[in-house]
């Protein structure tokens, strides 16, 4: 069921949706065509599925395709994943022939019906080969960690990027020097959303006893897919230090993303390492189950995020959103979302993750004033009305010149 | 008795408001030489921005950080004593951003003067400076005012975007010498001394609804005088 933006009122204010309407009046009547690789699993797919009909209650005709591919191209598009997020990855020059084989197959295939074409991520970025026979503007919003990426993928990509009219990047450190102009965008949550509305303790509980977790024992819980970029095997060696001191129960919950073949993989070697250790419960939850999400995430004591890199994390302001003290790696967009021992506790090691953990099991006070700073810093800085409303800004600024503009 | 209603301009107060997008330049500096010859040379718009982007972002918080080359000084190259010197610098003082820009640069210029051969701290990966430049969308609102009590009603119920745009923008980033609502009590409804008390406040230590409570209580105490 859709939600209006009139139920956002009560969150974010009177003022802030007033403003909303006025500048969407500038953007009346234009016609938007988001373009992804999947339509469930991840942040994007769960952002494009809250904006699209809010953006259309705006008076913005906003709509949303997905590219095609096969099972061959996933994989390569996962490898430029990882290898975008700095690691080292075996890229054959088969990989690439079949990157642009399935853009190509795509191109042909693909209505383009916008005023603004808004392409997000690597996988259909090629579709900009059309910009000669679709004249609107073009926009490539990356939602990936791009500080440090494999030179020989970014320099594969950059002659695409460079064609686009503007860029959309996540974090300040994800910028690049583009000829093209580039904007900082957040993503955010959405408070009315499965994932994050205020749940009854009956929901919760049944959430609990359902995946036989003990009520009445702390839980740390880490909540993402099953990547290596998540760390969920360093994350258990930090509960396992944790547990020397603290009697408590771990979470590591996530679902597996149609557009990602290596999270079997990675599922498969967390459940080995855990095996043998009680009090860890690794959940393989399938994708859509929000309120299961949102149930574990309520009755957690500490939530972690120890990714390696990042593009954003929304699962950080998932959390902090419920108020929960969060101990989250220094990484990508999480900084901006974690000011260190105001809104959360950073790490950069495991032992470090284990320290920050056990400091807030063990001072609930503290954890509970961390946690309610970040629910107010998600307020202002990370909800979806916020995310509406700089999208609005960037399409009005494909229309304009200068650094101060007077509508 | 009969009430003595306030005076009545013709020229109304029309209420605008601004939003902002941040643009990355893709510039970045890692130590003290490298910040010093991008804020010499990037746009006023990146030097607007790392100056005022806190009054937004941080409105919950009480007014620090100051200034995003003070924040990173101190925390990121753990140089306190020039953190501190560029955290106070008085933004109130300066009419136009050319001119604060000025005074930002000199500062580190003459620490690094003093330092002169001697080691440049780094920042670690990860942490360098990113230039990030502010656009303004500047547009009406709906409400206009023709006297004080229109006027601090309107300022009880519009957003802080609104409030931040005539305080802040006005003054530095369109180059008028005061504040929106100073220029237009003293001007249209001859309200010198309320004008000039406006005027006075220092709005980069005040978060922006402390500053919304100030300006109202301002008006109101003088409304309870007429």
């Amino acid at each position: 069921m859709n939600t209006h933006l009139k139920e956002y009122e009560p969150i974010v204010g009177t003022q802030i949706l007033e403003e909303l309407y006025l500048l969407a009046e500038k953007a009346k009547g234009w016609s938007v065509q988001n373009i992804n690789s999947t339509s469930v699993g991840g942040g994007v797919a769960e952002i494009l599925n809250r904006m699209i009909p809010l953006l259309q209650e705006l008076g913005v005709k906003a709509r949303w395709d997905v590219i095609k591919g096969g099972e061959k191209f996933y994989k390569v598009t996962k490898k430029f994943h990882n290898a975008l997020h700095g690691k080292a990855e075996d890229i054959s020059p088969d990989d690439f022939t079949a990157f642009l084989e399935t853009g190509e197959m795509n191109c042909k295939t693909m209505e383009l019906a916008g005023d603004i074409i808004f392409v997000h991520d690597p996988q259909p970025i090629t579709l900009i080969n059309r910009k000669d026979d679709h004249k609107g503007k073009w926009i490539w919003r990356c939602h990936i960690d791009v500080s440090n990426p494999d030179q020989r993928v970014w320099s594969f990509l950059r002659p695409f990027i460079d064609r686009y009219d503007s860029a959309v990047f996540s974090a300040p450190s994800f910028g690049q020097e583009l000829p093209i102009r580039q904007f900082l965008i957040a993503p955010s949550i959405d408070p009315l959303s499965d994932k994050n509305k205020d749940l009854p303790q009956e929901t919760i509980d049944l959430v609990l006893q359902k995946y036989h977790l003990d009520l009445a024992k702390p839980m740390v819980t880490q909540i993402s897919r099953f990547d290596y970029l998540k760390d969920p095997l360093g994350v258990i060696d930090a509960f396992e230090i944790v547990q020397q001191h603290v009697d408590c129960q771990l979470v590591l919950a996530g679902g597996e993303a149609t557009d990602d073949p290596e999270s079997t993989e990675v599922l498969t070697k967390t459940r080995e390492r855990a095996q043998a250790n009680p009090d860890i419960h690794v959940l393989a939850i399938p994708s859509g189950s929000d309120i299961e999400i949102n149930a574990l995430q309520r009755a957690s004591s500490v939530v972690v995020q120890k990714s390696i890199k990042e593009g954003f994390g929304l699962t950080v302001a998932e959390a902090l959103w419920k108020a929960k003290p969060v101990v989250a790696s220094a990484v990508g967009g999480i900084t901006l979302q974690v000011t260190h021992k105001y809104s959360g506790l950073l790490s950069h090691s495991v032992e470090g993750a284990a320290y920050a953990i056990k400091q807030l099991l063990q001072n609930p006070d503290y954890a509970k004033r961390l946690g309610e700073n970040g629910r107010e810093h998600v307020r202002q800085n990370f909800l979806l009305t916020r995310h509406l409303r700089d999208y609005l800004l960037v399409f009005l600024s494909l229309f304009h010149e200068g650094d101060i503009i007077h509508l | 008795m009969a009430q003595v209603e306030p005076i009545r301009t013709h020229e109304p107060f029309h209420f605008s408001t601004r939003l902002h997008l941040r643009e990355l330049t893709g510039l970045r500096a890692k130590n003290l030489k490298e910040l010093l010859e991008h804020i010499k040379t990037v746009p006023g718009s990146v030097i607007y921005h790392h100056t005022h982007h806190f009054l937004i972002q941080h409105q919950y918080l009480s007014p620090e950080p100051p200034n995003d080359f003070a924040y990173w000084v101190t925390e990121v190259l753990n140089e306190r004593e020039l953190g501190e010197r560029l955290a106070s610098i008085n933004t109130c003082e300066f009419t136009t951003i050319r001119a604060l820009r000025n005074k930002i640069a000199e500062t580190i210029e003459q620490f690094l003067n003093q330092k002169r051969g001697k080691f440049l701290k780094e920042a670690d990966e990860g942490r360098e400076f990113h230039f990030i430049k502010s656009i303004s969308f500047i547009f009406p609102t709906p409400y206009t005012a023709s006297n004080l009590k229109e006027f601090v009603s309107v300022l009880k119920k519009i957003t802080i975007h609104s409030i931040y745009f005539h305080i802040f923008e006005a003054r530095l980033r369109l180059e008028k010498e005061t504040n929106d609502f100073s220029l237009w009590l003293e001007t249209a409804l001859e309200e010198k001394n309320l004008a000039k008390q406006i005027a006075r406040l220092d709005p980069y230590t005040h978060t922006l609804e402390g500053l919304r409570d100030k300006i109202i209580r301002l008006i109101e105490a003088k409304l309870g005088k007429k």
